[in-house]
């Protein structure tokens, strides 16, 4: 298990003092125009060797993405935005970073910023947060009165602001060019790519969109070093990372832990246990609504990570929202829920998502009563293949995956509701 | 889900003045020339005031920002928290229904509200007091089952506790939010298993809940005087210095403006154009000895118009043969249909009439009695 010395988030909970005092206590905002000093080149180089990988959801090298950002300006400015449009079922870690240890993320939007040549960065905050929202707002006032922003900030020499802006209820403004389009003030719907951000991005100037536990966890890295950071987690899977743990576990927390933990690590030791014990484990989404579910039985020598998760179990780390489902739950009718919600969020621009979506969840409906035929299951199967890759953004995949996640785990429970519907209606005949 | 303008519209709408300063505040976190990015905030703020997006709201906030009325609309609509149809006096409650809550019973709380508020969402209870909705993840997920009220998030909730809590909302009583199950925030329920360090030392509550009871504005009505109106990116010397140290933002693309507003100018630009002179031409009190001419018998001319030319003082063929350009120019203005005398050619028609030859359509005319009195 992870010690606490070596936790990034240590005010995770919000139980210690979470003024700027408070968070220079625990070792933010130390030293960080030395690390500035140290140079763009640097700052880089070492987030590649630490080998952070994006969390919200891709796992792109954070390292590697900074990089592509232009090395000298055309005479456009550079911009960071910030992803904090956290609305993955599933997710609710950023939340806690955001009010309970906002400074991680102030510090690391500035050494970020700075390594990609940008002065000004954008957090995107989802709309419901609105505490959080006023927790953040204020601890970068807090930040501004003492100097660590704007005119030369924290005595770096680097001029820099950082905006808190805010969307309004739309699962799509996660995706980063749909983020974008918000923050100028359109509807969220997909740009093509390329030009990808880095190119033409916020305002048509080059851009790079992080999400928040990407950003707040680089000025610990850069102080204890690549090394020490690589050193939890399996090769290309290296890093702590925060786990939110929802629905039938004992204690169902956020948490932050080393990558590459297993499964039931992380269940016993920090959640309880499984709601009514392991036998009781019906089946798993490891990382948010996007990736498929996975079998109860094969999840609990599971590895948390990247490659484990998506090799060799045919899902996803995603952003390690994991959901844990007991035999108790309507597996069908939860997985229904999910497509309910692709229906609800697609922004349709995509007539294969738009119409697909909803195509899906009417199918699912039908499937959660059981009154459907055999054929319709593969019919299902065959329409997620047909939204899946041909959409602008990644919610027609993420909309199919779960389907296809259910199908390939759960056929028999689906197929045992549509003869029992029958039968049942049968039996029925035959009474009259 | 079809969201459009609801039919009840207010007459009129304002920010408070404090709103209204702090929206052209948040305007200045945006480049020069990109205030439209400012649309959702603003949005927003017009929403905690009034309780929902009306469309002289829309209108307003198009205006201050020089968007068309219809990119406002669009935002509004496609983005699901604003709410387009007025919502309860008291609250509009929000259930996340979304797996991780609805796995938890977050359907216990949706069948409350049916109950307790009113059979359909986005429907106002019978007092008036609130509305309800089932909404996507909300983003607290291992506090589920949650819902939000107002500003708050409630969230470890218990059908019990929920339902005491909209009837303290309803009574006006304080409801503290934030887990109800003696949580503190997203940390184990049974202990902590890290940092055990801080545990005693802990504020009264978590961040979020601090701020609710601190600023007790959760279900409020937002004034804009609450808290103070803070744009510390702009410094002492009045300069965003971030903005000032990298390039310019590029210009925007030049946006149409709204169509009202081209209307508008095209109404103006008309009436500066060069009006062609116009002259009075004679004209009589009456009929020469009672007896007009039938001037619908020129092609153009129905009833209405017959009378129309009657009160300036036309009654016979001969006089309206006689019109010169700027006679012809004098007419059309007192016209509702502007250059329909040179279109028709009525001069011509009137010419012949005059002299007792018949034109096509007198023919026609009288034939088929069109007129028929």
């Amino acid at each position: 298990m992870l010690k606490d010395q070596d936790r990034i988030f240590t005010n995770l909970y919000g139980m210690h003092d979470r003024t700027l005092k408070g968070a220079q206590a625990r070792g933010h905002w130390d030293g960080t125009a030395g690390l500035i000093h140290k140079g763009r080149d640097w700052v880089i180089q070492t987030m590649k060797d630490s080998g952070l990988r994006g969390r919200g959801g891709a796992g792109f090298p954070t390292g590697l993405k900074w990089s592509f950002m232009p090395k000298e300006s055309d005479g456009r400015p550079a911009y960071l935005v910030i992803n904090a449009d956290e609305s993955e079922p599933g997710t609710c870690k950023d939340r806690e970073i955001m009010r309970h240890d906002p400074h991680t993320l102030i510090e690391g939007a500035l050494i970020a910023s700075f390594a990609m040549n940008a002065h000004t960065c954008y957090i995107y905050l989802r709309g419901e947060y609105i505490r959080e929202r006023e927790a953040l707002q204020a601890a970068i006032d807090e930040a501004y009165d003492a100097g660590m922003l704007g005119k030369n900030a924290a005595g770096s020499g680097w001029d820099f602001d950082v905006f808190l802006h805010h969307g309004a209820g739309a699962y799509i403004c996660g995706e980063e060019t749909a983020l974008i389009e918000s923050l100028e003030g359109k509807k969220g719907m997909p740009r093509m790519k390329p030009p990808f951000p880095a190119g033409a991005g916020l305002y048509g100037c080059p851009t790079t969109v992080n999400n928040v536990e990407s950003i707040a966890v680089v000025p610990t890295i850069l102080r204890r070093g690549a090394e020490w950071f690589a050193g939890f987690g399996r090769p290309n899977n290296a890093g702590t990372k925060l786990f939110a743990i929802s629905g039938h576990v004992n204690a169902p927390c956020v948490v932050e832990e080393a990558m590459s933990i297993s499964f039931e690590e992380l269940i016993e030791k920090h959640c309880g246990g499984i709601r009514g014990g392991w036998d009781n484990l019906l089946a798993v989404i490891p990382g948010g609504s996007s990736v498929p579910c996975v079998r109860g039985e094969n999840m609990r020598d599971a590895i948390m990570d990247f490659d484990y998760l998506r090799n060799d179990l045919g899902s996803g780390l995603g952003t390690a929202a994991v959901i844990v489902m007991d035999k108790n739950t309507d597996i069908i009718k939860a997985i229904w829920r999910l497509a309910k919600f692709y229906k609800h969020e697609s922004c349709g621009q995509c007539t294969p998502c738009r119409e697909g979506t909803g195509w899906m969840m009417r199918v699912m409906d039908r499937l959660v009563k059981g009154e459907a035929d055999l054929e319709e299951i593969d019919m299902l199967w065959d329409v997620t293949k047909q939204v899946e890759g041909h959409t602008i953004c990644a919610l027609g995949d993420a909309a199919a995956w779960p389907i296809q996640g259910l199908i390939r785990n759960f056929r028999e429970e689906i197929e045992d509701r549509i003869k029992a519907q029958k039968s049942g209606r049968m039996g029925a005949m035959a009474a009259e | 889900m079809l969201r459009r303008l609801h039919s009840e519209q207010p007459a009129s709408f304002a920010f408070t003045a404090d709103n209204q300063k702090w929206a052209e505040a948040q305007i200045t976190k945006y480049p020069e020339g990109r205030q439209a990015s400012a649309v959702i905030p603003l949005l927003w703020r017009a929403q905690e005031q009034e309780g929902w997006v009306s469309k002289p709201a829309i209108e307003h906030i198009a205006d201050m920002l020089g968007m068309a009325y219809i990119r406002v609309l669009e935002v509004t609509s496609f983005y699901f928290m604003f709410q387009m149809q007025p919502t309860g006096s008291v609250a509009h409650v929000q259930i996340c229904g979304t797996t991780s809550c609805m796995i938890c019973g977050a359907e216990d709380l949706v069948a409350i509200c049916q109950e307790k508020i009113a059979a359909k969402p986005f429907t106002l209870s019978a007092d008036g007091k609130f509305t309800w909705e089932e909404v996507e993840c909300l983003g607290a997920c291992t506090n589920a089952p949650m819902a939000q009220i107002g500003k708050d998030y409630y969230e470890d909730l218990t059908a019990e506790g929920f339902t005491k809590m909209l009837d303290d909302l309803a009574a006006g009583k304080p409801v503290v939010p934030g887990p109800q199950n003696g949580r503190y925030a997203a940390e184990p329920k049974s202990g902590l298993t890290s940092l055990t360090d801080y545990d005693a030392s802990k504020a009264q509550y978590n961040a979020s809940v601090q701020l609710a009871t601190d600023l007790e504005d959760g279900v409020k009505r937002i004034q804009g005087d609450e808290v103070p109106i803070l744009t510390p990116w702009i410094g002492k010397d009045g300069i965003v210095a971030g903005r000032a140290a990298a390039e310019p933002t590029p210009k925007a693309p030049e946006a149409p403006k709204p169509a009202v507003k081209q209307a508008e100018e095209a109404k103006k630009a008309a009436a500066a154009a060069p009006v062609a002179e116009e002259q009075e031409p004679e004209t009589l009190k009456g009929a020469r000895d009672g007896k007009p001419d039938n001037l619908k018998l020129l092609k153009g001319v129905g009833p209405k118009l017959e009378e129309t030319l009657n009160e300036l003082g036309f009654f016979h063929f001969d006089q309206v043969a006689a019109w010169t350009e700027a006679e012809v120019a004098w007419v059309d203005s007192r016209l509702t249909f502007k250059g329909r005398i040179t279109r028709d050619n009525w001069i011509e028609q009137a010419k012949q009439l005059a002299a007792g030859e018949e034109t096509e359509f007198a023919k026609r005319a009288k034939k088929d009695d069109i007129y028929d009195e």
